[in-house]
This record gives structure tokens, C-alpha cells and sequence, in this order.
């Protein structure tokens, strides 16, 4: 360092004052705002006098799961219509009990920011922490993936934001990961093992050998050894179960190990895009055609969508799964939600949308009965909520974990579909009695109420 | 912001300061000013200056930066875990664990140059992603990520309270505005060595390697030592980028360590100016502000901006516009890169050093003064 010749060893102390005093200055000048930001708030976001709240709709917009963020995203701005007392007022006609009135929520007008969450946990905390940051909104909402949930869920009850969730299957969002905060209608994969038991066993008897794939992450997790409980307990064998990256893409390396690992039925823990090409991929191989220990081959498909199945094509044709709720239904809440969603895009909802939609009435809803945007009296509103007309029959909001508790929907790949969306047909509605379970075999905490 | 008449660095250094903390001010109006970008535009600055003091000296591309990115903030979550909530034992074993990794990588990937250093450095960060998700995932957490839980041990904190607590520098906790000043105070530091390399022997040595790394080894230099060492410097500035990721925000995903990650940097120093000081810093402030805000806009958004045109025009602008914005982002940035790259292959920091030449020869047209720019390498 000898040769070093900068100007910074000629350095006086009064020029070192000089820095020191400008730093200081400048260091001081921000603590204006943050002390702004302390004063007369009782709450973050909360509105106040304004005319109108944000809501933040956080959804996949990229990536594998990005059909159902799509779909997630004209529901809510469905839901936001209709709750501002536009177009035909949907599930606000059949939903009961209901204290929206139709003219917002507590007479402030309904707006919302949008974000992409890119099904990546950083991404998706990045966009909610600008929503609540930047933007003010008083809820959040949306999301296609339980490992977004669960990271999102932690950062709004840190926040202090109520997050109802969207598209997430797994145990771990309303069980360990559970947070006070965080909600979900959505069912569960406990609930689609527990559907699926009754059927699988009708169907294919008690002496199976299953081969798992499995999305590598929380719900994937949690979805195997759900579906693994259920079929051991009917008596059938885990051959294997192979945990596969999200978005792989190709998954023919672990499809060709199936052919002569000697199972008859290959369970596919996936979603979105990933479940598309893997079925793809496992019909082309043969694996339907194939005859294993002298039973035909299956092949299952825990969680179902319409709109993979739609991505699948003619592959789903026969195949078993289970669905938080259908566009077919015939009850007055899914009649109606149908009806307008189909007026405002041409086309059926699907069950990410019809549980997005819900949510963001339920928590409008629980506003307007609070008769404040609080974040602790919305919760205690929402906690053991009993409602109907939602179109998944009766249903509850269990105050232990968060979790709504409704009907399941077996269903199977229609056969012969009358048009593109008739594809999957509702083999069975499982009682919710069925599928209940006690909220403490997943361990977890709900935390506090203020934060 | 850089007058090149300004020579002396301690002016240089206050002008900084004083530039980063009241960025909360001046960014208002541009809608970035909000905690969670600002700390973004720190983190990453860190991140790119890092990364420039290896590609913009020597001229080593490294395509797996993000790796050390990763370590930093798997690190600084364990500790969270492990130890205690306080954020300086995050940031202290960050440093040092990605020094560590970029030892390990650099020893290896260093034996080549060129294009074989860059696919080396890509195979190390595509192998450590991989493994995050598969063999490590005990200690990732895979796809999940790494979080903080309620029964971690945190053996010098004690037992926690109600609820998760939150990441604290004794006491003042690290979110918001707080953690913000955290990182710009770090930002500040890590641009204050890096002004010191720049000027320094070491430094120079550098630039040699980059212009004829050949000529340096026959005066009889052994160019690897600095090498090295460069390497590690920058590694280890990305392992404190890694560690205030997980500090603002305590949660770890391997999606960190991807190649797209490691790519990000590497557009953030082309764009703002390889080997300038100031010019990562402007490329990280770029794509933070394009990803987080333009990502955001949607058509809504769009009318409200251009509702001063009449009613058929604002629906044309806004059609148009709206492909470039909401998840048609990317496009903005890819647009204004070959921009960049094509007119200014400087980066933004020569487009204001044309700038401002141009403004002072507007200014100083009448006289004979021919105080012409010695492009003054930052």
C-alpha cells in the first residue's frame, strides 16, 4: 500500500469533521417520517375516513402454475364488482348469512393492485410486501402454490395483514404453518386422501402396490404421505415414492423406473403444468395399457383441476382424483357463480377461481359484520364462521386452524365430454363428515392476535 | 453525480452517503420509495459492486454468482435459528461461509479463463441449486424454503414470546425503514472499500491481469494469488447481499442460487457500466425498479396515468403500453438492454459522461477552453 497515492492520506481532521458532521446530518434527516409513520395509527393500512380500501390480489402470472393464476384473477376482479354492487351480484344472491349490502365494504368503494407471485416464495413475499407497503392494502389474497402460501402467510401475520389464501392443498397451511392471520377455504390433502379411500378400494381393491411422483415441496410433501395413510390402510404396499422438482417439464426419467418396479398403481402428486406433462408422459409410455401382477395398471391423480385436465386432453379420460368444487354442480351458490362468470368471460369458472371469489367475499363479508377493518375483530368474525350458499354446501370456517370444513368432490375424466369443459364428471360428493379430522394431529400454533 | 473535475474520494464518499440515506425522499416520487424496494436497491447495489470488483477488474465473467447469494442467506437464517435473533452474527458468518464457498469454487474454476471460467462457475451454482433442492434438503428446506419456526433452539435468546420473533440489531427491529438504514449503512461500507480496491496497487494489479494477463506473468507476477483473492472479495460481497436478504426478510428459497439469478447481475454491471464504480449500482436500481414496479402496473393503472389524453387516444396508448408492462416487463428491460448495449456500450454511467460533456461544451461553446474529459476511469 505504500505506492498508493489517493488523496485519502492527505486527509485533515477538520476535513474529517467536515464528512463526519455531513453524515450525521444526512443520517438524521430520514427519522422525520419514521416518526410520521408511528403517529396516530392505530393499525397498519388502516383506511380511516377514505373512500375506498385496496385489496391485493397476489397471484402466479408466470410459471407452472400460472393457468390457474389467470383464472384466480378474474374472480377477484368478479368478486370486487360485485361487491361494489355491480353486474348481477353473483353468490351475494345465495350466500348466507350475509351482511354485505352492495355498496362496498362499509360503504368504502373496492379497489385492488395486482402482483406476480412467479410460484417462487421470494417473488411472491417481494410483490405482498410492496402491496402492503406501497400501495395500503388491508387484505391480501391469492396464490396457486402452498410453499407461496405458507411464506406469505408468515409475512402478513408479521405484518399484521389478514391473508386468505388461495389455491393451496397442502396440511401444512392450516396445520404446523398455521398462522392467526392466514385462512383457507381451500380443502386439504388430508381431505383428498380421506375422500378418495372409500372409492379407490370399490374400484381397486385392497391388494394394490403403489408407486408415488411427487412435487418436491410442502404440499407434495404432505399430499404423499396423506394418500399414503389412506391406501395402507385399505392394505395397499408403497412400492416407491420419487420426489420430482417443480416445473421439471420432462419427467421420463422417473416414469421409465415405474414400468419394472413391479407396481400397479402410479399416484401423481402434482399440479398444474407439471401434472399435465406427467400424465402425458406416463400414457405415452404404455403405463395404462400394462398389465402389473395381473391387474390393470391405474393411475391416480390426487388433486384434480379442470383446467389441467383440460391441458391434459384425452389422457384424463377415466382417471380418479379429487376436486374442491366443479362447475356442474347444481346448487343455487354454484348456479349463480357460474352464470356471471360465464357472462363476463364466456366461458365456466374453475375451482381456483370459485375459491378465490369466496374468499374475497368471506372477508368483505367479516368486515361488514365487524364493522371495522381491524384486523383482530375481522379474525374473530371469520373464526367458526358458519355460512351456505357458497356452492360447496354447508360449510365452516374452524376457528382451531383456519380451515374450512365442506363437502369433497370425487371425480373422474369424463369418458365422453360433450364440449371442452365438460371434462371431468362428479363421481361422488363426500360428506364433510368424512373428511373432518381434530385440528391437533398437525401440531402448529395460531399465534397472536395483535402484532 | 460524478463531476469528473471531483477527484477527491472523501467527497466522493459524503456525496454517497448522502445520496443513499435520504433515498427514501427522493424516491417517493418515482413510487420506490417504500422499505422493502429501498432495501432491495442496497442489497442488490451490494450484490453488483461485489460482482464488478471481479468482472469489472479482471474481466472474469462469473456465471455463478448467485451461489454465494445463497450461502449468505442460508447462513444468516440458521443463525436466526440456531443463535439469536441479532442480525450482526447473521451478517459475520455469511461473510465468512460464502468467503469460505468462494475459496473452494474460485481455486478450482480459476485454473481456466474466458468462457471456460464462466461455464465452470455456472456448473458450480447450477450444482449447489440442485443440491439445495435434493441431498441438502435438511438443511434448505427444498422448494419450501427455510424458515424461522416457534420451537427453534435460539440458545442465546432464551425462550421467544408470542408468536415469531423478528430479526432485531439489539433491540431495534430490522424491518421497515430500520432495516432499511441497516442495509444502506452496509451499502456505504461495501462502496467505500471498493472505491479503496479500485484505487489501490491491488486494484491496478487487477487491471492488469484484465488487459494482458500474459504480459503481467512474464514481468513475473503469479497472476492467481490476485485472482483469487478478487474472487473471494466479491463472493464474500455477495454473501453479505445474501445475509441482508434473509435479515429484511428471515426466509431462505434456493431459488436464490439460480442460474437466472447469477445471470441478473451480470445484466445489472452491463447496464449501469462494467468496471465503473457507481454503474452496478445504477444497473441494480434499474431492475429492482423495472421488476418490482412495471411488474405491478396493470391497465387500470394505465388510464389513470394517461387520462389527460382524450378518451379514443388514452385507449390506443394504454393498448399498446400495456403489453410492455404487468407481466410484460421483461420486454421493457430487454429493450432498454440492447439499448444500452448497442448505443452506450458504457452503460448508463457514460451515458451521463456524454451528458454532461455535452452540457459543458453547450456552456463553455464562447470560450477556447479545451478542458476536455480525460475519461476518467471511476
Amino acid at each position: 500500500m505504500s505506492e498508493d497515492k489517493s488523496k485519502i492520506s492527505e486527509l485533515s481532521r477538520r476535513g474529517f469533521i467536515k464528512v463526519g458532521a455531513t453524515a450525521v446530518t444526512a443520517a438524521s434527516m430520514p427519522m422525520f417520517f419514521v416518526k410520521d409513520a408511528w403517529a396516530a395509527k392505530d393499525f397498519r393500512n388502516n383506511p380511516g375516513n377514505a373512500g375506498s380500501v385496496k385489496f391485493g390480489f397476489n397471484v402466479p402470472q408466470t410459471g407452472a402454475y400460472a393457468d390457474e393464476g389467470a383464472d384466480e384473477l378474474r374472480a377477484y376482479k368478479l368478486a370486487v364488482k360485485h361487491i361494489n354492487g355491480e353486474g348481477d351480484g353473483g353468490m351475494l344472491n345465495t350466500m348466507k348469512p350475509l351482511s354485505l349490502k352492495g355498496n362496498g365494504i362499509l360503504g368504502k368503494k373496492v379497489e385492488y393492485v395486482t402482483g406476480d407471485t412467479q410460484t417462487k416464495s421470494d417473488a411472491a413475499r417481494a410483490s405482498a410486501k410492496r402491496m402492503i407497503e406501497k400501495d395500503g392494502v388491508v387484505m391480501i389474497t391469492g396464490g396457486s402454490s402452498s410453499g407461496v402460501a405458507v411464506a406469505v402467510q408468515g409475512l402478513c401475520q408479521e405484518m399484521g395483514v389478514i391473508f386468505m389464501a388461495g389455491l393451496t392443498h397442502s396440511n401444512d397451511t392450516t396445520g404446523k404453518d398455521k398462522r392467526r392471520y392466514g385462512f383457507r377455504h381451500f380443502f386439504n390433502a388430508y381431505m383428498s386422501g380421506a375422500a378418495l379411500g372409500p372409492v379407490l378400494q370399490k374400484e381397486m381393491g385392497t391388494e394394490r402396490k403403489a408407486y408415488h411422483l411427487t412435487a418436491d415441496y410442502t404440499w407434495g410433501w404432505t399430499q404423499e404421505e396423506s394418500i399414503k395413510n389412506t391406501t395402507e390402510a385399505l392394505g395397499w404396499q408403497t412400492t416407491a415414492a420419487v420426489r420430482t422438482p417443480v416445473g421439471a417439464g420432462d419427467f421420463s426419467q422417473y416414469i421409465t423406473p415405474v414400468l419394472n418396479s413391479g407396481a400397479d398403481v402410479l399416484i401423481l402428486n402434482h399440479y398444474g403444468k407439471d401434472m399435465i406433462n406427467s400424465l402425458t408422459q406416463a400414457v405415452q409410455f404404455g403405463l395404462r395399457d400394462k398389465q402389473v401382477n395381473g391387474k390393470n395398471f391405474e393411475i391416480i391423480v390426487p388433486l384434480f383441476s379442470r383446467l389441467m385436465a383440460q391441458g391434459a386432453g384425452d389422457n384424463i379420460k377415466g382417471i380418479l382424483g379429487t376436486t374442491n368444487w366443479h362447475w356442474s354442480l347444481q346448487d343455487e351458490g354454484s348456479k349463480a357463480f357460474v352464470k356471471s362468470f360465464g357472462q363476463e368471460y364466456g366461458f365456466p369458472p374453475s375451482q381456483a377461481a370459485q375459491t378465490t371469489y369466496v374468499q374475497a367475499l368471506l372477508y368483505a363479508n367479516a368486515v361488514e359484520s365487524a364493522g371495522s377493518f381491524y384486523p383482530p375483530e375481522v379474525i374473530k368474525q371469520l373464526e367458526g364462521f358458519k355460512f351456505d350458499g357458497a356452492g360447496n354446501g354447508p360449510t365452516e370456517y374452524r376457528a382451531d386452524d383456519h380451515q374450512c370444513f365442506k363437502d369433497v368432490l370425487v371425480v373422474r375424466g369424463n369418458e365422453a365430454p360433450s364440449s371442452q369443459f365438460d371434462i371431468l364428471k362428479v363421481e361422488q360428493i363426500v360428506p364433510r363428515s368424512q373428511v373432518e379430522y381434530d385440528a391437533k394431529i398437525f401440531g402448529g400454533e395460531l399465534g397472536p392476535y395483535e402484532v | 453525480m460524478i463531476v469528473p473535475s471531483i477527484r477527491n474520494d472523501w467527497v466522493i464518499m459524503a456525496i454517497f452517503t448522502a445520496v443513499v440515506l435520504t433515498a427514501p425522499l427522493w424516491l417517493t416520487p418515482v413510487g420506490a420509495g417504500y422499505p422493502d424496494l429501498l432495501q432491495k436497491f442496497a442489497i442488490f447495489g451490494i450484490f453488483a459492486i461485489g460482482f464488478n470488483i471481479l468482472f469489472g477488474l479482471t474481466g472474469y465473467l462469473s456465471f455463478g454468482h448467485a451461489v454465494f447469494l445463497g450461502v449468505g442467506s442460508y447462513t444468516a437464517v440458521w443463525s436466526f435459528k440456531l443463535l439469536t435473533m441479532n442480525v450482526l452474527p447473521a451478517v459475520i458468518f455469511a461473510t465468512l461461509l460464502a468467503g469460505v464457498f468462494a475459496v473452494v469454487i474460485g481455486y478450482v474454476s480459476l485454473r481456466r479463463s474466458g468462457i471456460y471460467f464462466s461455464i465452470l462457475t455456472l456448473a458450480f451454482a447450477q450444482m449447489s441449486y440442485n443440491m439445495a433442492y435434493s441431498v441438502l434438503t435438511p438443511i434448505t428446506n427444498g422448494e419450501t424454503g427455510l424458515q424461522l419456526t416457534m420451537n427453534d433452539p435460539r440458545i442465546l435468546d432464551g425462550p421467544a414470546g408470542q408468536g415469531l420473533p423478528s430479526t432485531t440489531l439489539f433491540g431495534l427491529d430490522m424491518s421497515g425503514y430500520a432495516g432499511f438504514y441497516f442495509c444502506a449503512v452496509m451499502l456505504i461500507i461495501a462502496f467505500f472499500i471498493s472505491l479503496r480496491i479500485f484505487r489501490s496497487p491491488f486494484g491496478l494489479k487487477l487491471l492488469a491481469i484484465k488487459s494482458n494477463q500474459t504480459r503481467m506473468k512474464y514481468t513475473g507476477f503469479n497472476t492467481r494469488p490476485y485472482l483469487l483473492t478478487a474472487f473471494v472479495i466479491s463472493g464474500m460481497y455477495a454473501g453479505l447481499a445474501g445475509s441482508l436478504m434473509a435479515i429484511t426478510d428471515p426466509l431462505a428459497g434456493a431459488e436464490r442460487m439460480q442460474w437466472t439469478a447469477s445471470g441478473e447481475v451480470v445484466l445489472m454491471t452491463i447496464l449501469g457500466g462494467t468496471g465503473t464504480l457507481l454503474g452496478p449500482l445504477f444497473g441494480a436500481g434499474i431492475i429492482k425498479y423495472f421488476e418490482n414496479i412495471f411488474s405491478a402496473m396493470n391497465d387500470g393503472r394505465l388510464h389513470e396515468i394517461f387520462s389527460f389524453l382524450p378518451d379514443w387516444l388514452e385507449n390506443i396508448v394504454v393498448a399498446i403500453t400495456g403489453e410492455f408492462v404487468g407481466d410484460g416487463w421483461h420486454l421493457t428491460l430487454g429493450l432498454l438492454f440492447m439499448i444500452v448495449v448497442i448505443f452506450l456500450p458504457g452503460g448508463v454511467v457514460e451515458g451521463i459522461r456524454r451528458a454532461n460533456g455535452f452540457l459543458r461544451r453547450l456552456v463553455q461553446s464562447s470560450g477556447t477552453n479545451t478542458a476536455t474529459l480525460a475519461a476518467e476511469k471511476e
